[in-house]
């Protein structure tokens, strides 16, 4: 705070004003700040100042642009789709030196990258989150909703742009196991009776369908996107980092870890219930390795879902966002 | 033009605007005053749309501020100069301010010039200085070249000459006929910058009048003139002496006059023509910091009590008669607080009740003055703002 300024005994001359607010030279700053430019609007109007640029009538273009430069320009995002990609890779590397050999894994062949994405999906998450949280953090959604008080397309850009980039960067993970995946596990043979075992076979070797590329690459990217979308719509709505985030892993993790406790035949359904709506189950299921009873679910409908209750919390967002104070 | 009817706004059962009406004209500089926690942040705020009003509304050129079609190149504002993601760096983060309004980035660049900062552009802001944020505030601010510009506390943390900057862009902005709303809580700092003045307490509107007339309400010159105490009479000669001639004249409480509108020379011949003696012909300036002081002291939310130190100190130790059976018998440690309240810290100004400390330097500002208060010479203000508790404006 700055005092310098601030009381210098009493005002000079009986009947002078202090700082009489006379016309102020126009283009004169006596401070003479370096680096000062006038910029060139000299015409002083009568009735109000109308800007000689000519004003463009915004639209949801420009917050995209400007959300792209945003996530583009933070550390976070470096860190947490860096790790993320090292997780999935490195991860998927290490399964694949780890089962390498001609002998039959018991896995479909892309299933290994799970484990890696189950991790990484953490980092997905986290940034999703700070995508809008950190702006709260900061104070600086004060100044992006003064830039543009259409709140909602601030949001949507959010999610746009998060969304997109989630999922090009885990699809572009996945793709990468997936790839050293078939290139190190291929040529497995088919032990007796192969036919009843996960996984495709064909002339007698571990092949991997079509439909396991899908849900090994898209799937998964998409998959792991949507939850990050989530995360972004759970942070608009907590409006804090650590809460938003300690949710979003409690909503990845616990289903499971409380199935695990829930022995015994009372809670059977609780806990094939709990195990099968898992978002870990999801993933899995993409993967062809899935932990609930069916076990020939591709984790396709589970996708659906996890798309309808990102869309309700994302509705939810909007709302809150347009109604609260900022 | 900023037009504001009726706003009043509450958080929960604490009211932090109550039915605030007023007008900022284009073309001058408006100064927004009040002391901390008045409501003027949450004024800002709800001119901008952050805050939705309780009742009441405020447009800007007729229209909320949610429903311009292009707002940052109509509307300007700098609310807090930290309101910036501080990994982002400075060029980065107007840069998406100006993609937000279809600015291109080459004015970024220019406002970067224009307040300074282009050296430090590409720097991440959240090592700046509270006067580079400021700066940096101020330039997103500047980015759409707007005719509406609201600055909340702008001056704080900047260096003097900073202030000049601030001083000089702000009138040179108003003289382009742009509309200036400036928030400030130093009147000083407000009478050198701005022509019209809106004054908030609690919330509530005190004063909407131009400087100069602020000036001439609150902050006469006067004289003090004390004829002999023995002859009443005399007094009253004066003052009609001084009546006729065309000035004022107050009785004081020590049987003084508060003479105004007079020279102190005209008042010393009007005794001599009158046949009058005179014991004091003094010539006094009621500041316009104590104008404005003495306009707010009953809204002063946040008022420091007197440090005693006494948390500090060794306690006396506990007679043990007074002790619980068995509790052995403890010395406080020092910087351990001991059981009972420090005397000094006690009441820390309960908001809306207003104890004068009891500081023997405390003077001239007690509660609601009846009459013109007593001459207080400025080198002893206890309620400088700066003494005051600088906190956040309340919310």
């Amino acid at each position: 705070m700055s005092t310098q300024q601030q009381y210098e005994g009493p005002l000079p001359g009986h009947q002078a004003p202090p700082a009489p607010p006379a016309a102020p030279a126009p283009h004169g700053p006596q401070g003479g700040w370096p680096g000062q430019q006038n910029a060139g609007h000299q015409a002083p109007a009568a009735g109000g100042y109308t800007s000689p640029i000519p004003m463009a009538r915004t639209h949801l273009g420009h917050a995209l642009v400007s959300e792209w430069t945003k996530i583009r320009s933070v550390r976070s995002t470096m860190w947490t789709l860096g790790v993320m990609f090292a997780l999935v890779v490195g991860i998927g590397l290490l399964t694949a030196v780890g089962l390498s050999g001609d002998s039959y894994t018991g896995m479909p062949l892309l299933s290994g990258g799970l484990f890696g994405l189950m991790l990484g999906q953490i980092c997905v998450i986290t940034l999703g989150v700070l995508v809008i949280t950190s702006e709260y953090g900061t104070g600086m959604i004060r100044t992006t909703l003064t830039a543009c008080p259409r709140r909602g397309r601030v949001l949507l850009a959010k999610a746009v742009v998060f969304f997109v980039l989630a999922f090009v960067m885990t699809t572009l993970a996945c793709s990468l196991t997936a790839l050293v995946h078939s290139t190190m596990l291929s040529g497995q043979e088919a032990p007796a009776g192969a036919s009843g075992m996960p996984g495709t076979w064909e002339d007698g070797t571990l092949v991997a369908s079509g439909g396991e590329w899908f849900g090994a690459t898209v799937g998964a990217g998409l998959y792991v996107a949507l939850l990050g979308l989530l995360s972004l719509a759970i942070g608009a709505l907590l409006r804090h980092s650590a809460g938003a985030i300690t949710l979003m892993l409690g909503v990845v993790l616990l289903p499971l870890v409380m199935a695990l406790f829930m022995a015994g035949e009372a809670l059977a359904t609780v806990r094939e219930k709990l195990i099968e709506f898992s978002p870990l189950n999801g993933l899995a299921s993409l993967y062809r390795i899935p932990m609930a009873e069916d076990q020939d679910a591709t984790g396709w409908p589970l996708l659906g879902g996890l798309a309808c209750v990102t869309l309700v919390f994302l509705v939810l967002a909007y709302t809150l966002l347009n109604k609260r104070d900022v | 033009m900023i037009e504001a009817y009726g706003l009043t706004k509450r958080y929960g059962a604490k009211t932090a605007v109550y039915n605030l009406s007023f007008q900022v004209r284009p073309g001058t500089v408006t100064g927004f005053l009040g002391p901390n926690g008045s409501g003027k942040s949450t004024t800002m705020r709800m001119i901008l749309g952050l805050d939705t009003p309780t009742s009441g509304q405020v447009t800007i050129g007729g229209h909320r501020f949610r429903g311009l079609p292009n707002a940052p190149r109509q509307v300007g504002a700098l609310l807090d100069a930290k309101a910036v993601h501080g990994g982002r760096t400075a060029r980065n983060h107007l840069l998406s301010l100006a993609q937000l309004s279809g600015i291109p980035a080459r004015r970024v660049d220019e406002v970067l010039g224009v307040v300074g900062l282009q050296d430090v552009a590409k720097k991440r802001s959240g090592g700046f200085s509270l006067g580079m944020g400021q700066r940096l505030g101020i330039a997103a601010a500047l980015l759409g070249d707007p005719q509406v510009l609201l600055f909340d506390e702008p001056v704080n943390g900047l260096d003097p000459e900073g202030i000049l900057w601030v001083r000089n862009l702000m009138k040179r902005l108003a003289s382009e006929g742009r509309t200036v709303f400036v928030s400030s809580h130093l009147m000083s700092e407000m009478a050198q910058t701005a022509e019209h003045l809106i004054v908030i307490g609690r919330g509530q509107l005190m004063a909407d009048m131009s400087v100069s007339e602020f000036i001439a309400r609150n902050s006469v010159g006067f004289a003090r003139v004390r004829t002999p105490d023995t002859e009443p009479e005399q007094r009253e000669k004066l003052a009609t002496a001084v009546h006729e001639a065309g000035g004022q004249a107050q009785p004081e409480e020590d049987g003084a006059l508060r003479v105004t509108g007079l020279a102190l020379p005209q008042i010393s011949d009007l005794a001599h023509h009158a046949g009058l003696r005179l014991w004091e012909l003094s010539p006094h300036q009621a500041s316009l910091e104590e104008a404005y002081m003495r306009l707010t002291q009953g809204s002063v939310d946040y008022r420091s009590t007197v440090d005693a130190r006494a948390g500090l100190q060794q306690q006396p130790a506990p007679v043990p008669a007074q002790m619980p059976p068995g509790a052995p018998a403890q010395m406080p440690a020092p910087g351990q607080m001991p059981a009972p309240p420090a005397p000094g810290q006690a009441a820390p100004g309960a908001p809306g009740g207003w104890a004068p400390p009891q500081d023997a330097q405390h003077q001239g500002f007690g509660p609601a003055p009846q009459g013109p208060p007593p001459p207080t010479p400025p080198a002893s203000q206890p309620a400088s703002p700066h003494a005051r508790h600088e906190g956040e404006d309340a919310r």
